[in-house]
Formats: structure tokens, C-alpha cells, sequence
């Protein structure tokens, strides 16, 4: 900032304040560095460690080093491309579906009418939801016999009333996928209504005035001026899909195709207790989804740095 | 004559016409915006009212497809309230979400307000830092925790589940808390500096209160993301006295010894989201404000 919007200084001599605001600092920041440092860091760097060496199932302690080889192994599996290729086609279409829904969903709450504070509050419901509890209202609708939506289908005479939903490969992942999207449409929608509500309204009534129809105004003003929260909010969903777990662990425990990279690494080391190739799947996911987390950060950047600056 | 009457006639008609036009636009436009209110209300609480339906149904009721349950009775949630599982898994995530609050709000303050308040270098780094742990994927933690813990013992305990918790909580917290303490204006600070305060009573008489609704929002939302965490509850603990909620529910589903039917376990689930859900439509504001401001969790 410029010297001059700084305040006038308290009346000590400024070396030591600054000293002192240095120790300070360093003292406050330290609980949390210490606890991040505990387990984020080191663990981040020991799974490392740990997918470089083989673990006997057998005699727990036992270990041996074999470099690369873990790696080498889950990259020549089928199930490891399987787990990545739904990972990512889930990521993908959930992720679009969720920006489109959303985007409706925000367009109608920005709009004035009675009750509109009530809508906002509803659409809440499905976020306040746990990711178990969603993934068990699906099941249930979705189930056979118990479920609503076979018998909706047999209701109306349609076909499919007979399917096992969930018993099959693709129509699991489409389960999967609109669990999903119900979940976390709405909070992609508050995002958006969020900068929504920042685009000034003289804007819409220029254009009006210029004789821009509707769809015009959406194209040409709030699309351009939505760019910022429209990326925040795909990166921000992107990184949560990436590493999806609980939702196809209850719907599916990961059969008929919902197998992702998260539930296949946990299984390795949790329920087979591989623990060298669970954690090199491990590092290959955090490695996955890296890229996304380098690119957030970066786009987040500016609000950070901001409220790091002096003023 | 008679052509500028003719000529007042056509202007009359064609403003009558556009009057129409106007009314008949702005009419659909209010069907069409009830209509997708509507769809967007059975969209969100569609869903969760056949899981309340599903948790008042037993027996052969359960496989009826009816919207209403036909013999509506509160058995499953008797039921469930008698399954010991089910209430030291309300018991174990109480402790565990609520340690996790308390700790990310106790450290992430103090972090909150070094990062938004003191001169000191690197500050960016740091809350870039802070932030990006919370992007990584808690896979990436998990495996190494699990060997970790059952190394040294903390597997299947508490203090073993609320660590890992706390690489989302501290980051959310503090992310909020510093937008929030800046806020706060520097005077009333100062002022409580100049008359004698440390630095550590002004943050603790003045500025913390100041930032009371912040602490809030953080709170609620630590507290949820604790309460809804999976993976580590479901690999760090092995019996139902430790078990959090989450992965008792998913234990209730799974093909285990004990299969219990879709009704007790709607029942549990309607029991643990209630509270939830009553919790973020009181605090909406709150919570709708602290998840867009900073965007850092979902």
C-alpha cells in the first residue's frame, strides 16, 4: 500500500514494534503450522515412503523396498484406468450437469417475487444433507422393490420398471451422477446467485432500453460478468469430484462401473491391507488432482493476497 | 379527414396491440417462473421426503410405492433409538465434530489474526499455503494416517479421528477469520493498546467479539464438514464405540453379519439430518455467506 494510507504509528519506536509483531506472529501462527505440518505434511510425505516399499500382510513390521514397482504394478491394472476413467467421466458430467442446473436455479432466486427468501432456504436442504444419508435416500429410491422410481415407471406403463438400477453398469454411474448433481447443484447456484448479485442492474436496463431481448442480455452481460464465479465455482466442484468417496462407497461399494480412483486406493490399503500399493494409488490421485488444485489456487490468488496486504 | 382518422385508428390499434403483447409476455413470464420454482422445490425436498416416507413404513408396507405410507408408525425410530450403535455413533460424532470445531476456531483465530493483523513477511505464502492443504484430497492423508496410527496406537480412537479433521477445518477457519478480523476497524485496537492492554487482551477484549459472527459462521461450518466426514471415520475406526454417524449409517447398509431393513435405517437417517437441517435454515445467512465468501469448501 502506499505510505500514504498508513496510519499513524503508536507512539514506540517502529524497529521494535516490528520486532515484537514478528514474535508475535510467529507465536500465533505456530499451533497451526505445527498441527498442518502433523497431519498434512508429514503424512503427505510418508505415504510417499510407504508406496516406494512392499508390506507383508502377514507379519505387520515386515518390509522391503522395491523403488518403483508399486507404481509400476497399478499403472499395468486394468482396475487402476477403469478407476481413473470413471473418475474423470464423473467428474466431468456431474460437474457440467451441476453448472447448468445451477445456473437455472440461480438465474430464477436472482429474480423478485414473493417467497423468494423461502426458495433460497429450501434449496439449502439438499447441501445440509449428509453424503451418507444422500447416498441412502438414492438407494432407496432407486431400489426395486422398495424404491419410488421403478414403481412410477410401472405406474405409467413405461418401460424399465423391471431394471435393478444400481445392478447395472451404466445406469449405476447415472445414479451416481444424479445423487451427485441433487446434492451440490444448489450450492453451485448460491455461488453463482452470489456474483450474480455483484453485476449492476443500469447494465440490464441500457440494453433493454437498446432493445436486447432476453437471451441477448444473458449472452452479452451476465455470461461475461459471471466469468470469475462461474471458474471458481467449476474448479472448486472439479477438486471435490476428483475425489469422490462416500457417495459410491454406500451406493455401490464401488461396483457396476462407480469404482473410483479414492474408493479403489482405500480398499487396497484399508480392506486388503496393501499398504505400499494403496499408497501409491493414493499419490497417483493426489497427483491427479494437483493440476486442478495448482490452477485454484492460482485463480484464488488475488482474493488472498488481498487479505494478506497491509492496511 | 377521413385519412387521419384512419391513420389515429391504425396508431390506436397497433398501441392496444403492444399493450397486449406486454401483458401477454409479462403473463408467461410469470407462469414460466412459477413453473421452475416449483420444479426446483420438488427437486430439493422431493428426494428427502421418500426417505421420511420410507422411515414410517414397516413390514410389507415398505415395498408399496404410495407417496403417503399407508399405516404411517414411529416403530423404526424406536427402533433405532434401542440400537446401541446408533447412539454411541451420535455420541462418538458429537465429540469428534465438536473437538474439531473447537480446535480449528482456537488455533485458526490466533492465525486468523496474525495473518489480518501483524506485520510480519511471507504472509501471502503462508495463507496460500494454509489453503491449499485444504484442496488436497484427504485419500492422499489417509493411507499414511492409517498405517501411522495403527503403529502408535491411535487407530480407533478419538483423538485419531479429530487430527485428520483438522486439515479442512483449520484451513476454512482461518481462510474466514482473516477476511473477518480485517474487517474490524484498527482504532478500537489501538485504543485498547493505549490504554495499557497487551496486545494479546485487545485481541482477546476487543477484537474477538468484533468478530463474533465470523467465529460463528467458521464454527457452523467446521462443525458440518466434521459431522459429514466419511473416509476417515469409515478407515480409522474399527468398532461401534468409536464409530461417528456417517459410517455407523454405512455399516447399517453394508452386506455385514447384521443387516438391518431400509426403514431402521431411513429412520437414522431422517434422526441425523434434522438437526442439520434446522441448524443451516436458522443460520442461512450465516452459512450462505461464509460458503460464497471465500469458496474454500464444499
Amino acid at each position: 500500500m502506499e505510505a500514504g494510507t498508513l496510519r499513524p504509528k503508536l507512539p514506540q519506536p517502529r524497529r521494535r514494534t516490528e520486532i515484537s509483531e514478528r514474535r508475535l506472529g510467529a507465536a500465533l501462527l505456530s499451533p497451526s503450522l505445527a498441527v498442518i505440518a502433523l497431519v498434512a505434511a508429514y503424512p503427505i510425505g510418508y505415504a510417499i515412503w510407504l508406496s516406494l516399499n512392499q508390506y507383508s500382510v502377514i507379519h505387520p513390521g515386515l518390509s522391503r523396498w522395491v523403488g518403483l514397482d508399486n507404481y509400476i504394478d497399478a499403472l499395468g491394472t486394468s482396475e487402476f484406468w477403469s478407476a481413473m476413467a470413471t473418475t474423470l467421466g464423473f467428474t466431468a458430467v456431474s460437474v457440467t450437469l451441476e453448472l447448468a442446473i445451477g445456473m437455472v436455479m440461480a438465474l430464477v432466486m436472482h429474480e423478485a417475487f414473493r417467497g423468494r427468501a423461502l426458495l433460497r432456504a429450501t434449496v439449502l436442504v439438499p447441501w445440509a444433507i449428509l453424503t451418507v444419508v444422500t447416498a441412502i435416500t438414492w438407494r432407496t429410491i432407486f431400489d426395486p422393490t422398495l424404491g419410488f422410481f421403478n414403481d412410477m415407471l410401472a405406474t405409467f406403463g413405461l418401460p424399465g420398471a423391471d431394471v435393478v438400477w444400481l445392478g447395472q453398469s451404466g445406469y449405476a454411474f447415472a445414479v451416481l451422477v444424479i445423487a451427485d448433481v441433487w446434492k451440490t447443484a444448489p450450492f453451485m447456484a448460491l455461488l453463482l446467485l452470489a456474483g450474480l448479485q455483484t453485476i449492476p442492474n443500469d447494465l440490464y436496463e441500457a440494453a433493454k432500453t437498446d432493445g436486447a431481448r432476453t437471451w441477448e442480455r444473458f449472452r452479452y452481460i451476465t455470461l461475461p460478468l459471471l466469468r470469475p464465479a462461474i471458474l471458481v465455482a467449476l474448479l472448486f466442484r472439479t477438486l471435490d469430484a476428483l475425489r469422490i468417496f462416500d457417495l459410491p462407497y454406500v451406493l455401490t461399494q464401488g461396483a457396476n462401473g462407480t469404482e473410483t480412483l479414492s474408493l479403489l486406493a482405500q480398499q487396497q490399503f484399508a480392506t486388503d491391507r496393501l499398504i505400499g500399493q494403496g499408497s501409491a494409488l493414493s499419490v497417483l490421485t493426489f497427483m491427479t488432482v494437483m493440476g486442478v488444485s495448482f490452477l485454484y489456487i492460482r485463480f484464488v490468488g488475488g482474493n488472498i493476497r488481498e487479505l494478506t496486504e497491509e492496511r | 379527414m377521413e385519412a387521419a382518422t384512419a391513420a389515429g385508428d391504425a396508431r390506436q390499434t397497433e398501441i392496444e396491440d403492444l399493450a397486449a403483447r406486454t401483458r401477454r409476455a409479462r403473463r408467461i413470464r410469470s407462469i414460466l417462473l412459477w413453473a421452475a420454482v416449483t420444479l426446483i422445490v420438488v427437486f430439493c425436498l422431493f428426494p428427502f421426503y421418500w426417505l421420511i416416507n420410507t422411515s414410517l413404513k414397516t413390514g410389507a408396507d415398505l415395498s408399496s410405492g404410495s407417496l403417503l405410507p399407508p399405516n404411517p408408525t414411529l416403530d423404526n425410530f424406536d427402533s433405532i433409538f434401542k440400537n446401541s450403535d446408533f447412539t454411541m455413533a451420535l455420541r462418538n460424532s458429537a465429540i469428534v465434530a465438536g473437538s474439531v470445531t473447537v480446535l480449528s476456531l482456537i488455533f485458526g483465530s490466533f492465525a486468523g489474526y496474525a495473518l489480518s493483523r501483524l506485520r510480519f513477511p511471507r504472509k501471502f505464502l503462508i495463507l496460500a499455503l494454509f489453503l491449499s492443504i485444504s484442496t488436497f484430497p484427504p485419500i492422499a492423508i489417509a493411507a499414511p494416517v492409517f498405517k501411522l496410527w495403527t503403529d502408535i496406537g491411535l487407530y480407533n480412537t478419538y483423538l485419531g479421528l479429530i487430527l485428520p479433521s483438522l486439515t479442512f477445518g483449520l484451513p476454512l477457519t482461518i481462510y474466514i477469520l482473516t477476511s473477518f478480523f480485517r474487517d474490524i476497524p484498527r482504532d478500537m485496537e489501538d485504543a485498547a493498546l493505549c490504554d495499557g492492554c497487551t496486545r494479546f487482551q485487545a485481541f482477546r477484549k476487543v477484537v474477538l467479539p468484533l468478530a463474533a459472527p465470523g467465529v460463528v459462521t467458521a464454527g457452523l461450518l467446521v462443525f458440518i464438514f466434521a459431522w459429514n466426514e466419511f473416509l476417515f471415520a469409515i478407515t480409522l475406526t474399527s468398532t461401534p464405540e468409536r464409530r461417528p454417524v456417517p459410517a455407523a449409517i454405512a455399516f447399517f447398509t453394508g452386506s455385514q453379519q447384521f443387516e438391518i431393513p431400509l426403514g431402521t435405517i431411513s429412520a437414522a437417517s431422517v434422526v441425523v439430518t434434522v438437526p442439520l437441517i434446522i441448524l443451516v435454515l436458522f443460520f442461512q445467512r450465516r452459512i450462505v455467506a461464509g460458503l460464497t465468501a471465500g469458496a474454500v469448501k464444499g
